[in-house]
């Protein structure tokens, strides 16, 4: 049977994906994608505690995040846009400006 | 039965398609991948009986955000293989794995709190999506409202930023910006 | 009667605060004008009060407010206004309204005007609230508040550069402002000590509950509690052997000298013990009140004793201030608190017109102090002469002046409670009083001209500023025929003190005696200073001269025993702990936080992926940590 557990495990390893991703990456298209991914494990992990609990707020939460992400999606690609008109690399080593 | 089947094959398609989306040079392939695994997740959402969210996943996420991707994707060279010096892949196991074991460890842990109870519980006999309805419009109306403020605020912003000077080259506009600055020097 | 209570209280704080407005400002008369007005205000406020109080016999208590409030301990902002305050208060306003005037004309020149001002009735203020606090408290923060202001207006003239101790013995007014704040400092621990052994056994600081409660403790608390108060007292009214500070302060503006110095800081410790007399005159602090009443004769004798010597105009008046607060005391310590009180403000009557009228001289002679170096002034300057005549006059003890009825009654007092050993130095002290007095009176206006003549040309004070010093005179001269009716006023709140019939009936003959060493005093200063100076080699170079004119070489002894090993400590504390552990322990703090941040600085790659990174490694820590966390719970 397929309790609680099993999906906060695969929610769990798939944020931890994610996180390998974002560190990994240096193209800013790329962490965008591995910030996608991460979003997405936490939307599994809600939606899977408002079946187990019997309650909606999980999946209202899972909602709330489908709009952040795509808010940040549109802003955050037109800035990749402004950017790569700019410098024309979306790498980050090439963008590194704010050196202390 | 079928939802074990499900969950697993679904687990492990969706663990192997986000690996590629991580992993891969070519940002094409990533992106396919990670649409895949988009769908498939609104699966797990099917499953778990949140049939409107997994619908919103499927339009909002597959339809919407990886559609944005794909037009983002014509501005920038997508046929070529992403070059770059990705960080050692030690320090990544080590975080990625650390968390990972942390995390599963953590939500492996048997749940003792018996104190948790349903703020909105869901109807018997009702469907999905107009429970979601009720409690969306009534008790998270005004998160709701604020998040349609906050997408409206983050289309104009990313009109604004994206199509600024569509004809124009920015850096282009910059070489000229100097040269009428040179020019005022001189004289 | 409420009001008039606040409006002596703050009239001189208002004015303190008006004049502070343009303390940065140039020279404004009218800031003079408007700081005397509001104090004489205040005068005429204390004075309605203290005929109301004369009048009915009672004494006004008003509460302003809760001032501290802490657990069981409860200070209100009280004032009380009984026979004893509002005979300070009175005087204290009396002697600054004149002295306002008087500084208007006295500081005319100096740039620094209007903080003067601000300076002195702030002084005027916190002596206010020290003689009308009705609890130990706000005793103590008068107390402190003149401090502050002897110090501030000590050192008006901060600016003028240290001296030598052979060409200035008080160095520079900075120094002498320093000097003073610090021996105060050490007196006023003894009675903050002296204060909190008091609420420490009585639970209270309001003076009524705490004399209420004397009877009920131990001997041992009430002598240590006597003994600390008058520790305090002895700091501020200069007695020995905290009394360097008195001469020094006369580095201030005379004007300055004149109200602090003579007529009211310097009396608060003699007004302290008058006010605690309930606790001074048990039985059981008998051996602290003789103590008193033997230091003071100390130093009436031993302050005249270098007076008799002195060139320096204003020191030979600060000695002499320093010996009347020793008969003040005499007679405090024995018992007879009310005739010290009368003496108290019948000698800042005199004492402080002697002062103004050595201003004068100053003004005149081109801020020249040695009184060698004048003479024959009489004619330039008739009346800063009969000022001056007329003060040591009283001073010296001459019937039918104010010191006459007085000081008389002290010595008088001191041959009735049997202390024949007192008595005989302070019959002694009155003759020295009297031939130091006129020596100085003598070598300034009579004989002949000493001066520069051609660089100086002595003239007399402004109009308005002689007329403002009248009203001392007048009362320098007859303020001794109010004894009487001063002894029924003030013996309603203070004890009674009668000579016994013995004494009585011996008392024209004391009487004489006095006057005939007194008269002796004057005759001999005559004879040798009336028709110029004749100075006698011999005499200034024996060793008692040189004892006397180098203060018994006590500043040097202090300055050899206390100041210099205590400089060597501090720099030894400063050289070996301060700088090698507490500078180190403090600069390796520094230095580690500076070298981590420095090796930290590496982080700040500007490269938003190794920023990632480094958010991954602080999110997994936090996981970690809270997974252990929840583990051990």
């Amino acid at each position: 049977m397929i309790g609680l557990s099993h999906y906060l495990i695969v929610s769990a390893l798939i944020f931890s994906i994610g996180l390998m991703g974002v560190l990994r990456r240096r193209n800013l298209l790329m962490l965008f994608f591995a910030t996608e991914v991460m979003l997405n494990a936490v939307n599994i992990a809600f939606a899977a505690i408002s079946h187990y609990y019997n309650d909606l707020t999980g999946q209202m939460f899972a909602f709330f995040i489908i709009a952040i992400a795509a808010s940040e999606v549109a802003v955050g690609l037109g800035l990749l846009i402004v950017l790569y008109k700019k410098y024309g690399s979306l790498d980050l080593d090439d963008l590194a400006s704010m050196k202390g | 039965m079928y939802e074990a089947v499900a969950f697993y094959l679904f687990s492990v398609l969706t663990i192997g398609l986000f690996l590629i989306t991580v992993m891969s040079k070519n940002v094409l392939y990533a992106m396919t991948s990670l649409a895949a695994g988009m769908v498939l997740i609104s699966g797990f959402f099917f499953i778990l009986g949140a049939d409107f969210l997994g619908v919103v996943q499927l339009i909002v996420y597959v339809g919407a955000i990886m559609a944005l991707y794909s037009f983002a994707m014509m501005f920038f060279d997508a046929t070529r293989d992403i070059k770059e010096k990705n960080t050692s892949n030690a320090l990544v196991f080590v975080l990625g794995g650390l968390s990972a074991l942390v995390l599963v460890l953590i939500f492996a842990a048997p749940i003792h709190s018996e104190a948790i109870q349903a703020l909105y519980p869901m109807h018997e006999g009702v469907g999905n999506a107009q429970d979601v309805g009720i409690v969306l419009f009534t008790k998270y109306l005004v998160p709701f409202e604020v998040a349609a403020v906050m997408l409206l605020v983050a289309m104009i912003s990313g009109i604004i930023l994206a199509g600024k000077k569509m004809d124009l080259s920015l850096t282009e506009d910059m070489s000229a910006d100097d040269e009428i600055l040179t020019q005022k020097d001189e004289k | 009667m409420e009001n008039l209570v606040y409006i002596a209280l703050f009239a001189p704080f208002a004015s303190s605060m008006f004049s502070a407005l343009f303390g940065m400002s140039p020279r404004q008369t009218f800031v003079g004008v408007i700081a005397s007005t509001l104090l004489f205000i205040s005068f005429a406020a204390s004075a309605t009060l203290a005929y109301h109080v004369y009048s009915t016999g009672t004494a006004i208590h008003v509460t302003m407010m809760e001032w501290i409030s802490a657990g069981d301990l409860t200070i209100p902002f009280g004032f009380l206004v009984d026979q004893v305050s509002v005979t300070m208060m009175t005087v204290v306003t009396l002697v600054s309204t004149v002295v306002h005037i008087y500084s208007i004309g006295y500081m005319d020149h100096d740039k620094s005007f209007n903080r003067f001002f601000s300076y002195l009735s702030a002084f005027v203020f916190s002596m206010m609230i020290l003689v009308m606090s009705d609890n130990f408290a706000g005793l103590f923060i008068g107390w402190e508040g003149v401090g502050v202001c002897s110090w501030l207006l000590i050192g008006f003239w901060y600016h003028k550069a240290d001296k030598p101790r052979e060409e200035n013995p008080s160095i520079s007014p900075s120094w002498a402002a320093n000097e003073a704040f610090i021996v105060n400092r050490i007196a006023d621990l003894g009675m903050l000590v002296g204060i909190f052994i008091l609420y420490w056994n009585v639970g209270s600081l309001q003076y009524d509950v705490v004399f209420a409660a004397l009877p009920d403790l131990s001997g041992s608390v009430l002598n240590a509690a006597a003994l600390a108060l008058f520790i305090g007292a002895m700091g501020k009214s200069a007695q020995f052997p905290l009394h360097t500070w008195l001469t020094d302060a006369m580095e201030g503006p005379t004007p300055v000298s004149a109200l602090i110095h003579a007529a009211t800081m310097v009396t608060a410790g003699v007004f302290l013990v008058i006010r605690a007399n309930p606790l001074f005159g048990m039985d059981e602090v008998a051996g602290v009140s003789y103590f008193i009443a033997a230091l003071g004769t100390f130093v009436a004798f031993f302050a005249a004793s270098m007076a008799l010597v002195n060139r320096d105009l204003k020191r030979i008046i600060a000695f002499s201030t320093l010996s009347q607060l020793g008969y003040m005391f005499a007679a405090a310590g024995l018992g007879a608190y009310w005739i010290a009180l009368f003496h108290l403000a019948a000698h800042a009557f005199f004492k402080a017109l002697l002062f103004l009228g050595a201003g004068n001289v100053m003004h005149a002679m081109d801020d020249e102090l040695d009184i060698f170096k004048m003479g024959g002034l009489k004619k330039a300057m008739r009346w800063t002469y009969i000022y001056m005549g007329l003060a040591s006059l009283a001073l010296a003890g001459i019937p039918f002046f104010a010191g006459f009825f007085s000081k008389d009654a002290i010595i008088e007092t001191a041959f009735n409670e049997g202390t024949f050993v007192l008595w005989v130095i302070l019959v002694l002290t009155a003759g020295m009083t009297a031939f130091y007095s006129f020596r100085q009176v003598f070598l300034t206006f009579h004989g002949k001209e000493r001066y520069d003549k051609a660089t100086i040309h002595p003239h007399d004070m402004y109009k308005f500023v002689l007329i403002a010093m009248a009203p001392l005179a007048i009362l320098a001269a007859i303020a001794g025929f109010f004894m009487g009716g001063y002894e029924n006023f003030v013996t309603k709140l203070l004890p009674e003190y009668h000579m016994s019939e013995h004494t009585h009936h011996i008392a024209w003959l004391l009487g004489l005696l006095v006057l005939v060493v007194a008269v002796s005093g004057i005759v001999l200063a005559y004879r040798k200073y009336a028709n110029g100076l004749k100075r006698d080699e011999d005499l200034e170079n024996s060793f008692i001269y040189k004892l006397l004119a180098n203060q018994y070489y006590i500043p040097q002894f202090y300055e050899e025993f206390i100041t210099k090993p205590y400089a060597m400590l501090s720099e030894h504390m400063w050289k070996d702990i301060d700088m090698k552990i507490v500078d180190t322990t403090v600069d390796g703090i520094a230095k580690f936080l500076y070298k981590s941040g420095d090796g930290a600085r590496k982080m700040q790659t500007g490269n938003l992926s190794n920023y990632l990174n480094w958010m991954a490694v602080g999110a997994v820590i936090l996981l970690v940590v809270a997974a252990i966390s929840a583990m051990l719970v």
